[in-house]
């Protein structure tokens, strides 16, 4: 099957690298439908937390916030806010924290609080939420987003979320013992960071992308792995799976598209 | 322990939310106390330092209708749609007044109200490392571990001088039982000095089973019937979150005369009864 969008792609590559043993806490919007798309194609039994409290929650639809009613009625428990920030993130028992990003650079920094100046902003984006702790305590951080070079900056206005930094130790040097960022999944292509430096480092690239059309979408001289392998066409049970999680998602919600 | 009082929600408000208090109305997208927002709005309310883990809607209206000189806050999004834009407003312009912000991460306000409701004066966690938010909020600091050395985040303990939570239900002896995602109730109503809850109905018997989230009568103070209270949010078990409300309030709130004329007409000439009407209009919408 051949006829899909970059969008898809990008879920869809997303959700092949979850397996029903990870517990991941999953950002609303992208990052959670990759979730629940690995959920009901090849990992079942995977463990979703949402920030709300609720813990291994099996949407039948994609929320539209993180509190909505669907998440705490098909989940194994709800906990306070207090709860989940508290034991089940900071005591270390969540594996993956997945989150989107506002403005990224190249090692894997986030911002989502301003564009323009702090206290003058240009534009008052909505603030960190649960990204810097899930950031700090999940074991590793996977992070979604389209680029864009609004978006791949080689500065951020504001760090919100802590990723490696400056590169190199930076990470272990302000005091993490956590992996950080491990895989960014976009539309273009599929970005690891680099053993040694840390920066994020072009590992797949989608079907039919260009290093040019991957130039125009970055605010930095991008670096490529030494083999960069092409990413696997969505197939037909990826794709169907995902718009059926789309149209059950509109048709709850009532969006009409 | 005084029995809370049960009373009308317009005296409620007037006796315990006045000029230049520290207020929150928490709820965590699920039970935010929309109609408790209302009546502070229609009693013109001003200069509050409004505390909630996500501004959301009930936020933007305050602010926009000019209660708010300080927001505590750590996520000022409309959940699903985008930016809050009367927020935002008010932050970018000074629209229709400057708004101080004090800025927190989701664990930094969680902590801050859990430091409250223990009486501690702060809450340390592991933290804001190495991102830029502590630079421009004081109510951040750091503390070493003295067994370990290891260098903590510390946040200031939130003490509202009156919470404001939504619940589905209360006995008749004002025990009030919060069910489904129960956010930071439990917490912002120990941290504060007094305490307002709106519930859906009371009823003879909560059917709490003993580990629920019940907050005896004698924490409280005043206890108000408002079914629908938490619409255009959710009250689990009585009626679902209005997402068409969500939606369209991203185009009222762009503009600040159609804001202003929405506000006329659905929050200052109103009272707190039509909360039960449209509750029942949402669950229709979505049957």
């Amino acid at each position: 099957m051949t006829d899909y969008t970059p969008v898809e792609m990008m879920t869809v590559a997303a959700s092949r690298v979850l397996s029903s043993t990870d517990v991941c806490f999953a950002g609303v919007g992208p990052p959670s439908e990759a979730c629940n798309l690995a959920r009901v194609l090849h990992a079942p039994d995977i463990t979703l937390i949402y920030e709300s409290g609720t813990i291994g929650a099996r949407p039948c639809v994609l929320p539209l916030s993180v509190g909505d009613g669907e998440l705490c009625e098909t989940a194994l428990n709800t906990v306070s806010v207090a709860e989940m920030f508290r034991y089940w993130l900071q005591g270390g028992n969540i594996s993956i924290g997945f989150l989107g990003a506002a403005q990224i650079d190249r090692f894997g920094n986030i911002n989502t609080t301003v564009i323009g100046d702090y206290r003058k902003p240009r534009v008052r984006l909505p603030g960190g939420g649960g990204a810097p702790e899930i950031a700090g305590s999940c074991d590793q951080v996977y992070i979604i987003v389209r680029q864009s070079t609004r978006g791949f900056v080689e500065t951020l206005d504001f760090v919100t979320t802590y990723g490696h930094g400056k590169g190199g130790s930076s990470r272990q040097d302000v005091g993490f013992s956590t992996a950080g960022p491990t895989l960014l999944f976009t539309d273009l292509g599929i970005w690891a960071p680099d053993p040694e430096t840390r920066e994020l480092t072009v590992v797949s690239m989608h079907a039919g992308v260009s290093r040019d059309q991957m130039a125009a979408t970055v605010g930095w001289p991008i670096r490529y792995a030494d083999h960069v392998e092409e990413t696997p066409i969505p197939s037909g049970k990826e794709l169907e799976m995902l718009r059926d999680l789309h149209a059950r998602t509109c048709a709850a919600h009532q969006i009409h598209k | 322990m005084t029995r809370v009082a049960v009373i009308s929600l317009d005296e409620a408000i007037a006796e315990y939310v006045f000029d230049g208090a520290t207020v929150a109305f928490e709820g965590f997208s699920h039970l935010i106390p929309f109609a408790a927002a209302h009546e502070t709005i229609r009693q013109r309310r001003k200069n509050l330092t409004l505390v909630r883990m996500t501004p959301d809607l009930i936020y933007d209206q305050m602010i926009g209708m000019g209660c708010a000189q300080r927001l505590v806050f750590s996520y000022a999004g409309n959940p699903g749609v985008g930016l809050l834009r009367r927020l935002r407003d008010a932050v970018e312009n000074s629209w229709p007044n400057a708004v101080e912000i004090c800025e927190h991460s989701h664990a930094a306000l969680a902590n801050a109200y859990v430091a409250a409701a223990s009486g501690l004066p702060l809450m340390i966690f592991r933290g804001y490392r190495g991102v830029d938010l502590p630079r421009f909020n004081p109510e951040i600091g750091k503390v070493s571990c003295p067994f370990s050395g290891e260098e903590l985040a510390a946040v200031r303990a939130i003490n509202p001088d009156v919470t404001i939570i939504h619940a589905q239900r209360a006995d008749r002896s004002g025990n009030v039982l919060v069910e489904g995602i129960i956010g930071m109730q439990k917490e912002a109503v120990l941290a504060a000095r007094h305490a307002i809850v709106t519930v859906e109905e009371i009823v003879d018997d909560l059917a709490a089973h003993a580990n629920a989230c019940v907050l005896p009568h004698w924490i409280l103070d005043a206890l108000c019937v408002v079914p629908g209270g938490a619409h255009p949010s959710y009250a689990q078990g009585y009626y679902r979150r209005d997402n068409a409300a969500y939606r369209e309030w991203d185009s009222i709130a762009a503009d600040r005369h159609r804001f202003q004329e929405w506000m006329n007409e659905n929050v200052l000439e109103q009272d707190h009864t039509v909360f039960a009407s449209r509750a029942i209009a949402s669950r229709e919408g979505h049957d």
